[in-house]
């Protein structure tokens, strides 16, 4: 496929996906690596890194090991990221595909509901939402997603828009195609690629929106989430910054293997003439 | 006279990957004082290249690999950057085909002109900016002073392209070089800019590069012709001779191709009302929030008898309407008043599902090759669409797409194919296997060959001629072209501001137009008075 | 003035989504376990159930939903924002006195993340593919990636505790006594790291946005006829191309403008600033209600005027949308 071929042959698309890639691997062996508890007491509190041979990345402000949390958290962060994306993306092509089809009142109407959402600042939002439904993990990744899905929603408008006037529509209306089928199988899969790039972006945000969550400690206690972490390490950031700076970094990586590969994805997908 | 522009030899090339190795090769052509030479090539032949090699404007990864220009003698090639800028737009002047986005939309027009004196002259602000009412008012733009504050989106199109001859033609250049200038234009405006052009010329005595696709248009305005054909000169020389006696076999393929504006007899077709429209209205109006209203009449009042086995032109420029009328009697969009009658029954009050049922009957080719097929789905799919939602079972269905295929002259293998993986001419031909998969009786084409070049707009529409011959069809054919109507069609409907000013026979409305609207649009025809020769030997 | 007009048919479109809005955070604030009551009570060290009822007459807490929502929005309209019955005092008062300085963090974190982003960005396309470009672009790509919570942390370590170049938190120093030109050089000094670390993000998305679209406008045809009149390459980005790139850039700034305001939540937090993000954080641990609301109420508006002001801008720049209207 052409569109590998691009992807594979963009240094920073691949690089992205080696980071990815060496994420998963985190999540998956830190059942095997890490058997134990994470958040169980291990061992001293406060140990550096590298300072004791058990505890390679040393230990936070209650004697957890810092390594253990690093890799547990990645599924924690992984699946935030898939799941509240998912709902965020799902939302956002049905709002935005029944808008942009059907246009006149129905698009007026959702139009100003998407605009509710954006005017409101989604942060307050997510605090809102887990004031009220509390800091559970299933609660905090569906707030999220609810908190995200405006922007897939205007996306998926712009492109039906734009398609729904084009020639190809016409003639399957012509041969008899419903509305339905219309949407779905003729407009939808034209009008998809650049929603699915935009998923990325959307993932990007949701691990950062849930590790601030965290950091404020209004997120799961009950879960190893690097932005825990991050929040604990606060009270001990003049001497041992590292409980702040080790989780931190995770994020950054985690959050720029997801953009390179999201941005990578987008170039194989839009070849620009100037590649020659 | 020593001639201003001399090409010798030029080739250029093309990077690595591209569909050939040179996109100009080895060619040499010159433009004398006082005289226009059209370069006329279908898509690809190169001619663009060739005036963007001239400004050396060509992409950064195409270089000019061999030959020379010159300017009144002196080598452009050999010039540096700087130097080369200061020839751009003083010496060599030129306009370009989208009038709408060759125009920074963010600046006034008189801006844009006035912006060639303040890179090339000292001309103080007030002096540059008489030069540009100046200017406005030589190409005949109406208001001069209000078309130098407005911006581009405010102007017509032909009001635009005046604008930008106003630019090309402001520090009086020895050359101009226009790239396809009236191509996005309609008809009559078209008509209009080249007599403009014209008159520009001859009084400046400038030295014109026309490049068109258009046979009508060299025939107006060329003084000289070279003809293009995959980045070769393969024939150039006086207009009246490579016009009238073509020498090459590809330029006497083209010219063949040139539908020729005298109808052919037709025998009068007498048969029972296949479709019959009565005062059809369709009406877009917008109740804006601030008092703001805008009501467009898109069809106003149209009615027409169509008999079984005839074919019916319906001719317009854009916003004519015609367009929306065609929609109409599909019921793609719903006419606000009037009636349809389809073989007896009035279509318009049907429901959905009722006309579902009628809807066989009458289908439609569009317009735009590359638009009209989803590009995700495999064509034969397209093709038996119609034919399953209808409950023919798949296989049957695809068996007929295959025929179909055959038939227009496509290999039936093909149906697994995606569209992306034919060429124009090519899906147009699946458009019309697709339109055809349901039997149906009347055939309403929509501009279907207006986006292709010239020999493949000849194969398809005899294509077209001969299914309707062999399959009973009656065909209402849409386009703006006159030439192409008076070939194909028996009668004709002119459309103007969504309603139909003229009809009759072809012949009739063509050469004694009663309406002033029907006489400006036959006037406007480029290139009417020419003939193309009937060629026998070697034609395509 | 057509301008204006324009600007002002977007602003009325925006009043049935505030009104969303409120209705919409009013009806989700039914479900939130306890009432300003309960936290009220909780603070008082508890009480029996003759007494919340008393007060739950007092604050109108007793009528049917409807009723209260019905009242709520009549009050809201008069701008009276309730009682805040964790500080003790009226919830505008409360708001008013933490409004300023999340108003200054946002404009100068704006002012930074724009003038920066589009100076970058300018700087990026015209070097593009030089190692300016992949400098600038790798940067951009590395502080969007960064959570902005571990940035703060992280410059705190650095520039206060290591290098104490820079306070580590808090508006200003209090008890220094400092009035006028001093106070305004300290306030100053307190505000750097947070508006860096805020206005660093945003920095790095319009970095991108403005690169992207200068190379895009660069392939537009009018280029191609300004290149064919002669005009010089300096010119021809800053007469031509310049104006029509930074067309997707305004429209972002006034999509980003709720964005921000979230974002300020967690500077304010890692700066203990005494703004309207920290505000918001503790009406929600305390379940002050009524403060949250206001919060809410006062944060819609804001982004309103800032996609007011934001539109007046695009169609000073663009004249396509003052005739399109819509």
């Amino acid at each position: 496929m052409p569109v590998l071929r691009r992807y594979c042959r963009n240094p920073s698309a691949m690089l992205g996906l080696v980071i990815l890639l060496a994420v998963v691997v985190l999540a998956l062996s830190a059942d095997q690596l890490f058997p134990r508890n994470p958040l169980a007491l291990a061992g001293r509190p406060l140990q550096w890194p590298f300072a004791s041979p058990r505890f390679w990345l040393g230990t936070d402000t209650q004697g957890r090991d810092i390594a253990a949390q690093l890799f547990h958290g990645a599924r924690i962060s992984l699946l935030i990221g898939v799941v509240a994306t998912s709902i965020a993306i799902a939302l956002g092509i049905l709002v935005g595909a029944v808008a942009g089809y059907y246009g006149g009142v129905v698009d007026e109407v959702l139009m100003r509901l998407t605009d509710a959402f954006q005017i409101l600042p989604n942060f307050l939002l997510l605090l809102l939402l887990i004031a009220v439904f509390g800091s559970r993990l299933e609660t905090v990744v569906i707030a999220i997603g609810v908190v995200s899905w405006p922007a897939p929603a205007r996306l998926t408008r712009a492109e039906v828009l734009s398609l729904r006037h084009r020639e190809f529509v016409e003639a399957g209306r012509l041969a008899g195609l419903r509305d339905l089928r219309l949407i779905f199988g003729e407009i939808l899969p034209n009008a998809l690629p650049p929603v699915i790039v935009y998923a990325s972006v959307v993932m990007a945000t949701a691990i950062l929106l849930e590790s601030a969550l965290a950091f404020l400690n209004l997120s799961d206690p009950n879960v190893p989430s690097w932005g825990n972490l991050v929040g604990q390490g606060r009270a001990v950031l003049r001497s041992e910054w590292y409980v702040c700076a080790l989780p931190g970094i995770a994020i950054l990586l985690t959050v720029l293997g997801v953009s390179l590969t999201g941005q990578g994805l987008n170039d194989a997908l839009n070849p620009r003439l100037d590649e020659q | 006279m020593s001639p201003r522009l001399v090409i010798d030899h030029l080739s250029v090339a093309l990077p690595r990957g591209a569909d050939r190795a040179l996109a100009l090769n080895d060619i040499s052509l010159t433009i004398a004082p006082n005289e226009i030479l059209c370069l006329v090539g279908e898509s690809g032949s190169g001619k663009s290249t060739a005036g963007r090699a001239i400004m050396r404007l060509l992409p950064p990864s195409v270089r000019i690999s061999a030959g020379a220009i010159t300017l009144d003698g002196a080598d452009i090639l050999a010039l540096s950057d700087a130097d080369m800028r200061a020839v751009r737009g003083a010496r060599i002047g030129m306009i370009f085909q989208e009038p709408m986005t060759a125009l920074n939309p963010l600046r006034t027009i008189g801006d844009q002109i006035g912006e060639v004196f303040e890179v090339h002259t000292t001309l103080g602000k007030a002096e540059r900016q008489a030069r540009v009412l100046d200017l406005l008012a030589e190409v005949l733009i109406p208001d001069p002073q209000a078309a130098a504050r407005a911006y581009p989106h405010q102007l017509s199109g032909g009001q635009r392209q005046r604008a930008m001859i106003a630019m090309a033609l402001a520090l009086e250049p020895t050359v101009l070089i226009a790239d396809e200038p009236t191509t996005a234009l309609d008809v009559t405006t078209q008509a209009q800019i080249l007599k403009l052009i014209r008159d520009l010329q001859h009084r400046h005595g400038t030295a014109v590069l026309f490049i068109t696709h258009d046979f009508g248009v060299v025939a107006e305005i060329a003084d000289r012709v070279a003809v293009m054909q995959s980045g070769q000169i393969v024939e150039q020389g006086p207009a009246s001779d490579i016009l009238n006696q073509p020498t090459h076999p590809y330029t006497q393929s083209l010219i063949a191709a040139v539908p020729s504006l005298h109808p052919t007899s037709r025998a009068v077709v007498a048969g029972p009302v296949a479709l019959a429209a009565e005062g059809l209205g369709k009406t877009y109006g917008r109740k804006g929030w601030f008092g703001s209203g805008r009501v467009t009449h898109a069809v106003r009042d149209v009615s027409f008898t169509l008999h079984r086995g005839s074919t019916l032109a319906i001719v317009g420029e854009s916003g004519s309407g015609k367009s929306t009328l065609a929609r109409c009697l599909v019921r793609l969009i719903d006419a606000d008043r009037g009636s349809i009658q389809l073989d007896g029954q009035d279509i318009l009050p049907l429901s959905r599902r009722d006309w579902q049922r009628h809807s066989r009957k009458i289908q439609m080719v569009f317009q735009d090759p590359f638009g009209s097929l989803n590009p995700r789905r495999r064509v034969g799919d397209l093709v038996a669409q119609g034919q399953v939602l209808r409950g023919t079972p798949r296989p049957a269905a695809l068996e007929k797409a295959r025929e179909l295929f055959a038939r227009v002259g496509l290999d039936p293998e093909a149906i697994s194919r995606f569209p992306h993986e034919f060429s124009g001419g090519q899906r147009q031909r699946i458009g019309l296997a697709r339109a055809l998969a349901v039997n149906p009786e009347i055939l309403i084409a929509d501009e279907p060959v207006s986006a292709l070049d010239v020999s493949v707009q000849a194969q398809v529409l005899t294509l077209l001629h001969d299914l309707q011959q062999e399959l009973g069809l009656t065909v209402l054919f849409i386009t703006h072209d006159l030439r192409v109507a008076t070939q194909i069609a028996d009668q004709v409907l002119v459309m103007h501001n969504g309603a139909v000013v003229e009809a009759g026979a072809c012949a009739e409305v063509l050469n004694r137009p009663q309406h002033p609207y029907t006489r400006s649009l036959v006037q406007a025809i480029p290139g009417r008075h020419w003939t193309p020769p009937v060629l026998s030997a070697g034609a395509g | 003035m057509l301008l204006l007009r324009f600007a002002l048919q977007r602003l009325v479109i925006s009043i049935p989504s505030l009104l969303l809005i409120l209705i919409g955070v009013f009806i989700l604030l039914q479900f939130a376990p306890g009432d300003t009551v309960d936290a009220l009570l909780a603070q008082i060290g508890g009480g029996d159930s003759t007494l919340a009822e008393q007060l739950r007459q007092f604050y109108g807490l007793d009528a049917p939903v409807t009723v209260q929502l019905g009242r709520y929005l009549w009050r809201l309209a008069q701008f009276d924002l309730g009682y805040s019955a964790i500080y003790g005092k009226p919830v505008a008062e409360v708001i008013l006195e933490r409004l300023p300085v999340t108003l200054l963090l946002m404009v100068s974190s704006l002012l930074v993340a724009v003038v920066g982003g589009v100076l970058l960005g300018i700087i990026a396309a015209r070097k593009v593919n030089r190692w300016q470009d992949t400098t600038i672009s790798t940067l951009a790509l590395l502080f969007y990636a960064t959570p902005s919570f571990w940035l703060g942390v992280m410059a705190v370590v650095l520039f206060s505790i290591h290098l104490d170049w820079l306070p580590a938190g808090g508006l200003e120093d209090i008890g220094g006594g400092l009035h006028g030109w001093q106070r305004a050089v300290d306030i100053a000094r307190h505000m750097i790291l947070p508006t860096l670390t805020l206005g660093l993000i945003f920095l790095s998305v319009y970095v991108r946005i403005m690169r992207a679209a200068m190379l895009e406008v660069a392939t537009l045809d009018f280029v191609r006829t300004a290149r064919a009149k002669g005009v010089s390459e300096n010119r021809i980005v800053t007469r031509h191309i310049l104006r029509n790139a930074l067309l997707p850039l305004v429209t972002l700034i006034g999509l980003h403008a709720g964005t921000m305001l979230g974002g300020s939540v967690i500077v304010e937090s890692v700066f203990t600033l005494p703004g309207l993000g920290r505000l918001a954080y503790d009406a929600v641990m305390q379940r002050d209600l009524n403060t949250l609301l206001g919060i809410v109420f006062i944060s819609a508006l804001l982004v309103i005027v800032v996609n007011f002001m934001v539109d007046l801008l695009y169609a000073r720049l663009d004249p396509r949308i003052r005739a399109k209207g819509h």
